[in-house]
């Protein structure tokens, strides 16, 4: 069964067609590195897979049902995937526990032990379980991540988006994030992962996607795309980023 | 029911009265209040305590003091202090004003307070005088940045014009209520009376809104 | 300066003073909790992407900022019981006209506090599977009303200030208060002097608080929308 499918999906901003149809399988267990240049529609793309942003056209199939548009069902279809995001996002108002126990709670609907029974989980699972009552502004950025990674993972997701996570971090806290999504990865897993990271990608992607000019420019093993890649575009984008070593 | 505005335009002129009375005492309080507000203003600024006190003094007392309250104090019980009777006018004008003032000034304050003390220092360095420092380097530059607030304080000046008709001073609002009285029409009276005042205040809300837009892009 | 002051009257008359500035607190009150509820409601209809909502809420915010509140009022005493058909007693007319008027100013600072919130707040919440009215109940709006509390304050301290217009519709607030007892007694000064000390204390006293509140809420790091 096709855990995600993607048909023909189009993205405009204005006159400004920043999708041009993207076509995408993703097996259980797989695991996707999206890779592309700055303003290539790397963030768009995992918007629209769980409809923060609304595709002009083309379908996304969640095991072979058609998600719809009507709110409710996005609703649902959001619970299903989870997403981490390159600024954190955390809630400043809520503990770390807080932050993670919110949607069980608000959501989920579960009775408040329960909910921080499973959140602390989630925190001791990220290495945080000593942090649960800080307040997200005395935490260190790779802190922030980890908790908001904890929070995603709460809810159970089948799928998980993660878009840069260690872009906005400084380079010697990058690690402990990449550590927690290498752990979740050896787990088995789903996920999307946009990275500028190659290194890391190269080791934990079981499929690496080149995204150029609104579509799938070149795609395969971390081994070919990485590697040995075909595309002129492709060896252009990875000849930038020289310090990426494997 | 039905609404029959024609009570209300066979009436046009006694409005005209009114709306010229309005823009009067909008005229003056605008020119007192501004002017006397920066007048506090820099007092509140002042290095002497001589003037800071008595400026701080005066614009907490006005700012938390009702205009209405202080009109009907300048109608009503001031003239017991004095030897001769004091018009609606120059009541209603006072209490607007010098409300006026106090609020201006701390704009005035607020957007000299703004200007980074580097500019001080440049002008100081050509041997300027606090004077000169504060006329041609200072205010010129803060002017701008307290444009939208000015205009948002002349909006009120507008809006607070209508409390010179509780001491029976003939403007927009006090012919309405002589309408309706006369006609027994207060629907149409006041609704004409709402729409005159909205025609007026409407561009110049819009106009503050704009320069509030471009100080923001500007900043 | 021969004037011989004489507050024996005001002093007398204290209980009616007194009555008066609970009057006007009522009236402030009831007018500062229906126009934060309704304030909401407005700001939330304008933010609304349905023009069904948005131009309504905008339109009644707009007319009720651009207007004089003494022509509000005076409409909402004089015009608006002919055109229902019911009674409308002074206290009623200052309640619903101060209610909506306070209501327009608050829409707009809930709108701006609302829309201060970074968008990835919104995210966050979505992208966890809560609902628009959830993530605003949960998330938007605990961080935004933390913003807005010194706009807050200077409105609520206007609107007590605006109050005292119901005196003109022969509501018994402190002003009318005022004005009996000047009357009766042929004590203006004493009695119009007295009555704007009460009102400079009341509204000194609201105005250091709200000061007081917004120090602390500045030292403790949330910026402040106007
Ligand atoms: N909400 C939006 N409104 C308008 N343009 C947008 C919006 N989001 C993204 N874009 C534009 O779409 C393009 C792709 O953006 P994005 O998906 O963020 O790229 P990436 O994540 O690959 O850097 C960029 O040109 C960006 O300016
Ligand atoms: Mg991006």
């Amino acid at each position: 069964m096709t855990l995600l499918r993607v048909v023909g999906l189009t993205k405009k901003f204005g006159p400004h067609a920043v999708l041009r149809g993207i076509d995408l399988d993703v097996q259980p267990g797989e695991r996707l590195a999206i890779l592309g240049a700055s303003g290539s529609g790397k963030s768009t793309l995992l918007r629209c897979l769980n409809f923060m942003e609304m595709p002009d056209s083309g379908t996304v199939m969640l095991d072979d049902k058609v998600v719809g548009r009507r709110e409710s069902e996005l609703v649902r279809v959001r619970q299903r995937i989870g997403m981490v995001f390159q600024q954190f996002n955390l809630f400043p108002h809520m503990t770390a526990i807080g932050n993670v126990m919110e949607g069980l709670r608000t959501v989920r609907r579960f009775p408040k032990a329960e909910a921080r029974a499973r959140a602390g989980k989630e925190l001791a699972r990220v290495g945080l379980a000593d942090k649960a009552e800080t307040y997200p502004a005395h935490l260190s950025g790779g802190q922030k991540q980890r908790v908001a990674i904890a929070r995603a993972l709460a809810m159970d997701p089948e799928l998980l988006l993660f878009d840069e996570p260690t872009s906005a971090l400084d380079p010697e806290l990058v690690g402990e994030v990449l550590n927690v999504i290498r752990a979740l990865a050896e787990e088995g897993r789903t996920m999307l992962l946009v990275t500028h990271e190659l290194g890391f990608a190269y080791h934990v992607a079981t499929r690496v996607i080149f995204l150029a000019d609104g579509t799938i420019h070149e795609q395969g093993t971390p081994d070919e795309v990485l590697k040995h890649p075909t595309k002129e575009r492709t060896r252009a984008f990875l000849a930038r980023h020289k310090e990426f070593s494997l | 029911m039905r609404w029959d505005f024609a009570s209300v335009f066979t009436n046009t002129d006694a409005l005209l009265v009114g709306a010229i009375g309005t823009l009067h005492i909008f005229v003056i309080c605008l020119v007192l209040g501004l002017s006397l507000g920066l007048v506090v203003g820099l007092g509140r600024y002042a290095r002497t305590p001589w003037f800071r006190w008595p400026a701080t003094a005066f614009v907490e007392f006005f700012r938390n003091t009702p205009v209405l309250v202080q009109i009907l104090w300048f109608y009503f019980a001031l003239p017991m202090l004095l030897p001769f009777e004091i018009s609606p006018l120059a009541a209603a004008s006072l209490g607007i004003s010098l409300n006026s003032a106090a609020f201006s000034a701390e704009i005035y304050r607020g957007g000299i307070q703004s200007i980074e003390p580097g500019q001080w220092d440049g002008a100081r360095a050509l041997g300027m005088s606090w004077g000169q420092a504060m006329r041609r380097i200072i205010l010129p530059q803060a002017l701008k940045r307290m444009t939208p607030a000015l205009t948002n304080r002349a909006i009120e000046i507008f809006k607070m014009s209508t409390l010179a008709s509780a001491v029976a001073y003939v403007e927009l609002l006090q012919q309405g209520k002589l309408i309706a009285s006369l006609n027994y029409n207060p629907i149409e009276a006041y609704t004409t009376v709402a729409v005159i005042f909205f025609v007026f205040l409407w561009p110049m809300v819009q106009f503050t809104y704009l320069l509030e837009r471009r100080l923001r892009r500007s900043e | 300066m021969s004037y011989r002051w004489d507050f024996t009257p005001v002093v007398t008359n204290a209980p009616l003073l007194a009555e008066g500035l609970v009057n006007t607190l009522k009236v402030t009150g009831v007018s500062l909790a229906c126009g934060l509820v309704l304030g909401l409601a407005l700001a939330l209809m304008r933010l609304s992407r349905h023009r069904l909502a948005s131009w309504p809420a905008g339109f009644v915010i707009e007319v009720f900022r651009t207007t004089p509140p003494l022509v509000q009022l005076f409409w909402f005493f004089f015009a608006l019981p002919l055109i229902v058909g019911v009674e409308m007693t002074p206290f009623l007319a200052a309640c619903v006209t101060f209610s909506i008027q306070s209501a327009a100013f608050f829409a707009e600072v809930f709108r701006a506090g609302i829309q201060s919130i970074e968008r990835g707040q919104w995210d966050a919440a979505r992208a966890i599977g809560m609902t628009h009215g959830q993530a605003l109940q949960r998330i938007i709006l605990p961080q935004a009303v933390k913003r807005m509390i010194p706009a807050f304050m200077e409105r609520a301290i206007e609107l007590m200030k605006t109050t005292t217009l119901v005196a003109t519709i022969a509501y018994a607030d402190l002003l009318f208060a005022a004005n009996e007892v000047s009357q009766k007694s042929f004590r203006p000064l004493e009695t119009y002097t007295v009555v704007a000390l009460i009102y400079f204390f009341v509204i000194f006293l609201a105005s250091q608080f709200a000061r007081l509140l917004e120090l602390r809420l500045a030292r403790s790091g949330e910026s402040t929308v106007h």
